[in-house]
């Protein structure tokens, strides 16, 4: 055959293993499927441990339990022991270490999340003791009269 | 010609072919392959529960959501957000009238106005004996047994990890925003510090230490569950099975993973 045959020919096959060279070095060896098939799982299979190397920041009540077991058998025995230490104080992270304080939240908006009264029929916040805060001590920090710690026992 | 020998060869053969159970003729499909080849009981299917009467919007759940998966804290973008629906009815207090839902900064501060703002600088103040209904709702990523996020990633970058829980890898996305698009849920948005994709994954870093995810910890009424589809055993589970359930957008046919216990018709 000529020549003007097989040029365009070498040039296909050359553009063809320069495209599969380039996908070797690209694209990572542990490309592949988990069960889900092509369809829903075709990823990089290392990625899942990237993600479950992401670093936890909220410990849970049972981290501060035991350094902090005053302030927790306190809390416990209120109706405030629903909420978890964290919602107030900040993420522990990797306290004492890092961060040696944590910076707790005493703003009034802090207590309004859920004591802003709300008349909510077919809702539970409408169940929950709440104050109209231009009306209840305007400006002045809730922690001055209550101990979030100890709601019920009257005003400090 | 038909001779004995033949006739009774054939009966024979026909008989043997109409003992065959018909799932010896049933065409399997990849998916359905893989999932009796690898049908294992220990495994794992992450399913979230929310109920809605619960719900007080407190918002602890967004603000621990953010700090816990490390989304900017004053960027308006948020894996978790927690909406208000208000159901008014009208003067003559006859039929229920008008919806207005509202999400202030995605509830990460909670609901800390009665107000609701309408946008365009309009604010509306709801008259107590005008609402007929008012609560909250938690949203968050439905991790659907059919995602439509996952079949429009043109690079293999978003994908469904064995248990359920729909990821996204950071090094592979190239921020297109086709999955942004495809989601009929708006759950995901662009990262605006790694520019790429983002939305919530069940805290995939905890729950695969055995921990609970950071909304349903930080969660304190119990409003936010999460458990394991495939133990018949677990608490979750025991509820989907038994109790009255719903699902977000069903006629979307994403087959959504998180279920509500009181949903409303009004919530979209």
């Amino acid at each position: 055959m000529k020549s003007h045959v097989w040029r365009p020919l070498y040039l296909a096959a050359g553009l063809l293993a320069l495209f599969l060279i380039a996908r070797y070095i690209y694209v990572p060896k542990d490309f592949g499927t988990g069960e889900r098939g092509y369809r829903y799982s075709f990823h990089r299979i290392g990625n899942e441990d990237e993600w479950k190397a992401f670093k936890v920041k909220y410990k849970g009540t049972e981290y501060c339990k035991d350094c902090h077991s005053d302030k927790y058998q306190q809390i416990m025995k209120s109706r405030h022991a629903i909420i978890a230490c964290e919602n107030c104080h900040g993420p522990a992270i990797d306290h004492p270490e890092n961060p040696a304080k944590l910076a707790k939240e005493t703003n009034r908006e802090h207590c309004l999340r859920c004591h802003l009264r709300l008349p909510y029929p077919t809702s539970g916040r409408s169940a929950i003791r709440g104050i109209y805060p231009g009306e209840h001590n305007p400006g002045a920090p809730c922690s001055a009269c209550h101990n979030p710690h100890k709601p019920q026992e009257g005003l400090r | 010609m038909i001779t004995r020998r033949k006739l009774i060869a054939n009966t024979l053969k026909g008989m043997a072919a109409l003992s065959l159970p018909a799932a010896a003729f049933e065409i399997l499909t990849p998916d359905r392959l893989n999932a009796i080849i690898y049908n294992d009981p220990a495994k794992v299917r992450y399913v979230f529960l929310v109920d809605t009467n619960k719900c007080v919007g407190c918002g602890l759940c967004v603000k621990a959501c953010k700090n816990e998966n490390e989304i900017p804290y004053d960027a308006n973008v948020t894996r978790t957000w927690v909406e208000r629906y208000i159901i008014t009815r009208d003067e003559r207090h006859e039929v229920l009238e008008k919806v207005f839902a509202d999400s202030p900064k995605g509830a990460r501060d909670g609901f800390i106005t009665g107000q609701i703002d309408l946008g365009h600088g309009n604010i509306y103040m709801p008259k107590k004996e005008d609402i007929d209904k008012a609560f909250f709702v938690p949203k968050l990523c439905n991790q659907c047994d059919n995602p439509a996020c996952v079949q429009v990633c043109p690079v293999g970058a978003t994908y469904q990890a064995d248990d359920g829980v729909v990821l996204i890898d950071r090094k592979w996305c190239i921020g297109c925003g086709y999955c942004v698009m495809g989601c009929p849920y708006g759950v995901r948005f662009f990262h605006p510090v790694h520019r790429v994709a983002d939305k919530c994954n069940f805290c995939y870093h905890r729950i695969k230490k055995g921990m609970k995810t950071a909304c349903v910890d930080a969660c304190p009424f119990g409003a936010r569950l999460i458990g394991n589809y495939k133990d018949p055993d677990d608490a979750v589970t025991r509820i989907i099975n038994t109790k009255r359930v719903g699902v977000l957008k069903e006629e979307f046919g994403t087959r959504p993973q998180v279920f509500y216990l009181g949903l409303s018709m009004e919530v979209r």
